[in-house]
């Protein structure tokens, strides 16, 4: 296990990282009316060697949060170190040389390749951008990755099309690792596949991790794939943090409410207990980024919100009893066995509603 | 009782490239108030069969028979037809945004089904609409009918979508990916609702899925879909403790939870679905199987009843008391470890494609 202090075992560290799109109104005169905020203020490290599992739901900000460790866009604000070097300000030109160092695997294998562009100069193009190989000796190490990532790298001229859904996520994974970097993030990297495929997707990662030391950043909102996946989870809410602990912490013992909601939402395959237990279904879709909520940004769909919520901002912080690993932002955090209302009664009166009023 | 009888269902379409043959005598039933779960890849027959019962393959070789409360569905007119179309039969798709007309507000669109089907004022029609929507827990039903579908979030639309298959109380809701495109809460939420609705009203439901964990909390039975013909039929939980077909084995083992032991390796099914147009012989799931034998190159099986569950049945040349995941899991993770070594010293072409195959499949 590794301790969290010692700086080396990390090598990726974000301070309050920030990223805020502005809103601009006006013809000519564009002026700022305000911002989307995508990322508020989010901590994190990232550990040599492991997964961590980001999950959330859509519009949490998890994919800019995987966008702005990649520094694919300026930061706003907050600051980022990758393997001991700072990148929260560098230029494009002074990132280049980290870029080999962290590599990114796209959810959609067909939008992610250019349909143009034979399946061997997709995976060169690293090695191409980087000046690291040419020609022939670039060609043997492409087909090289084909090989390592269940290809036939006799396909080395082949369009993406003539590939299946499976077959092209191994092609985005043999792109992201040409230049044998030492983070991969994979945003959404099974979503798109049938569920035979993304397993053979999942144990390739698996066994690439094992092979090439990688540390992933996973993203997923299949909570049982990122359970099977990852060392530790992190969960955002309306971008923020939420909770974020070892991965058996997080799953049988959330103290999020919203962690709770998250997990009792997802559907197991297991008939007897996708049934039995009790669903805590939360109300409405999230607010809107633009205008969060004042105090903790859940407090507007949480069972437990009270009035201290809405006035100060929970930190995330360790509970007592709980692995310091295992943090929460919750100023009422569930403790263990308590049970959250659910909201299945309102339906049910909807649906007695409908049925005395409606004429048939 | 019986509600939908399919009855050796045949789709094919005639294409430049050959025939498609889509689905292959596929039967199944449906009782009222119960609900279908159709599991399978993309590409197994599952939207087709669905899309044929309610007319919508135009272009479609069809034979076999479909008949709903006993009138045969494949031979009506499209007069006869749009009259069960949302009155008896609705259907929900899985992209509610391409669904719903972009031009129209959603009140509108929901208010023109019933209009369609029943003679009442626009008024009355509206007023219908608002408690549709009040069901369906859209807040604000009053301001919401006036909305776009562009102005409502994912979750919204296919409310919106539910509402306006609802409006009309059908005897069968087929659900056709209802939740794929959306989060986890929210599909929770969404399947909560569908279940609710469907004890208060009394329908029978058809959930066409790829998701086994939705499958595992609605239905009742199960049919597994395989290259368009049934695989598996049976009960929830027989499904899913005592499968029999290796293909329902292997997508469970694809699962992470349901596995079993979290962390433990998954197991995928090699290969990828056969191409419709060039059928594998026998049985079509034979060269992605690693219980193939001789027979199954040859001969294609039949559904045949399975002792391990009420109404089991399962289209394999596999002994039928040869049930359960364990059993085919521990051989497969043996089998799995040693060939998978093997093909990494060796450094075969496509190692780990073909070390994943040859390996769980071997």
């Amino acid at each position: 296990m590794p301790d969290p202090a010692r700086d080396s075992d990390v090598l990726l560290r974000a301070d309050g990282i920030v990223k805020h799109f502005p809103i601009k109104e006006g013809i000519f005169f564009k002026h700022q009316v305000g911002s989307v905020k995508a990322v508020d203020g989010v901590s994190l490290e990232v550990r040599r060697g492991e997964t961590l599992g980001l999950v959330g739901e859509t519009g949490c900000g998890k994919s800019t949060l995987a966008r702005c460790i990649l520094r694919l866009f300026p930061l706003t604000s907050g600051r980022l170190t990758f393997d001991g070097a700072d990148l929260s300000r560098l230029s494009r030109s002074q990132m280049r040389p980290y870029r080999r160092g962290m590599q990114m695997i796209f959810q959609d294998p067909y939008g992610s390749l250019n349909p143009r562009r034979r399946v061997g100069s997709i995976i060169g193009d690293p090695l191409a951008i980087h000046h690291i190989a040419q020609g022939a000796e670039r060609r043997k190490q492409v087909q090289a990755l084909m090989e390592v990532v269940g290809l036939n790298p006799e396909h080395y001229n082949r369009f993406p099309a003539e590939f299946s859904g499976g077959q092209r996520q191994r092609i985005g994974v043999a792109r992201a690792l040409a230049l044998r970097p030492k983070l991969i993030v994979c945003d959404e990297p099974v979503s798109a596949l049938d569920v035979s495929i993304q397993a053979q997707v999942i144990n390739l990662l698996e066994d690439l991790q094992g092979e090439f030391g990688l540390t992933y950043v996973f993203i997923a909102h299949d909570l049982a794939v990122v359970q099977h996946v990852s060392d530790r989870v992190a969960v955002m809410y309306l971008g923020k943090m939420v909770e974020v602990a070892e991965v058996k912490d997080l799953y049988n013992t959330p103290r999020h409410p919203y962690t709770n909601a998250l997990l009792s939402a997802s559907v197991v395959a297991d008939p007897d207990k996708a049934r039995s237990r009790d669903r805590i279904i939360l109300s409405g879709d999230v607010p809107s980024p633009i205008n969060p909520p004042s105090g903790c940004r859940f407090r507007t769909r949480c069972p437990k919100a009270q009035a201290l919520c809405a006035t100060e901002e929970p930190m995330l912080k360790s509970g007592a009893g709980d692995s310091p690993s295992h943090v929460t932002a919750c100023h009422f955090p569930v403790a263990d066995g308590e049970k959250l209302a659910s909201e299945k009664d309102t339906i049910l009166h909807a649906v007695e509603g409908f049925l005395a009023e409606a004429p048939t | 009782m019986t509600l939908l009888a399919v009855d050796n269902l045949t789709v094919s379409f005639p294409t430049a490239d050959g025939v498609v043959r889509a689905v292959r005598g596929l039967s199944f039933s449906v009782d009222s108030g119960k609900t279908l779960g159709v599991v399978g890849e993309s590409g197994s027959g599952k939207s087709v069969s669905a899309l044929t019962m309610l007319g919508l393959n135009p272009g479609a070789d069809i034979t076999g028979s479909a008949r709903l409360n006993d009138r045969e569905l494949l031979t009506m007119s499209d007069q006869e037809l749009r009259k069960i179309r949302g009155a008896e039969i609705a259907m929900i798709f899985q992209d509610p945004l391409s669904s719903l007309h972009p031009h129209f507000r959603v009140g509108w669109q929901i208010a023109e089904a019933i209009r369609a089907h029943s003679s009442v004022s626009k008024r009355a029609a509206m007023s219908q609409v608002v408690e549709l929507l009040r069901l369906v827990n859209i807040p604000q039903p009053e301001r919401r009918v006036e909305a776009y579908p562009h102005e409502l979030s994912g979750g919204m639309r296919q409310r919106v979508m539910i509402a306006m298959a609802l409006a009309l109380k059908p005897k069968l809701l087929i659900a056709d990916e209802p939740t794929t495109a959306l989060d986890a809460t929210v599909q929770a939420q969404l399947m909560e609702l569908l279940v609710d609705l469907q004890h208060e009203v009394g329908m029978a439901m058809i959930i066409i899925t790829h998701d086994l964990g939705v499958i595992a909390s609605v239905a009742d039975e199960v049919l597994v879909m395989y290259a368009g013909r049934a695989a598996e039929r049976a009960d929830a939980r027989t499904l899913f403790f005592m499968p029999h077909h290796p293909y329902t084995r292997g997508l469970l083992g694809s699962v992470p939870s349901a596995t079993g032991v979290v962390g433990s390796r998954l197991l995928p099914i090699v290969g990828t679905p056969p191409s419709l147009i060039r059928l594998p012989s026998g049985c079509g799931f034979h060269p992605r199987c690693p219980f193939a034998m001789e027979m199954c190159i040859d001969e294609q099986p039949n559904l045949e009843l399975i002792p391990a569950g009420p109404n089991h049945t399962s289209a394999c040349w596999l002994p039928p008391d040869m049930t359960g995941v364990g059993i085919a899991m521990d051989t497969a993770r043996q089998r799995y470890a040693s060939t998978r070594r093997g093909a990494r010293s060796a450094k075969l072409p496509g190692v780990v494609a073909a070390a994943e195959g040859a390996a769980v499949y071997a």
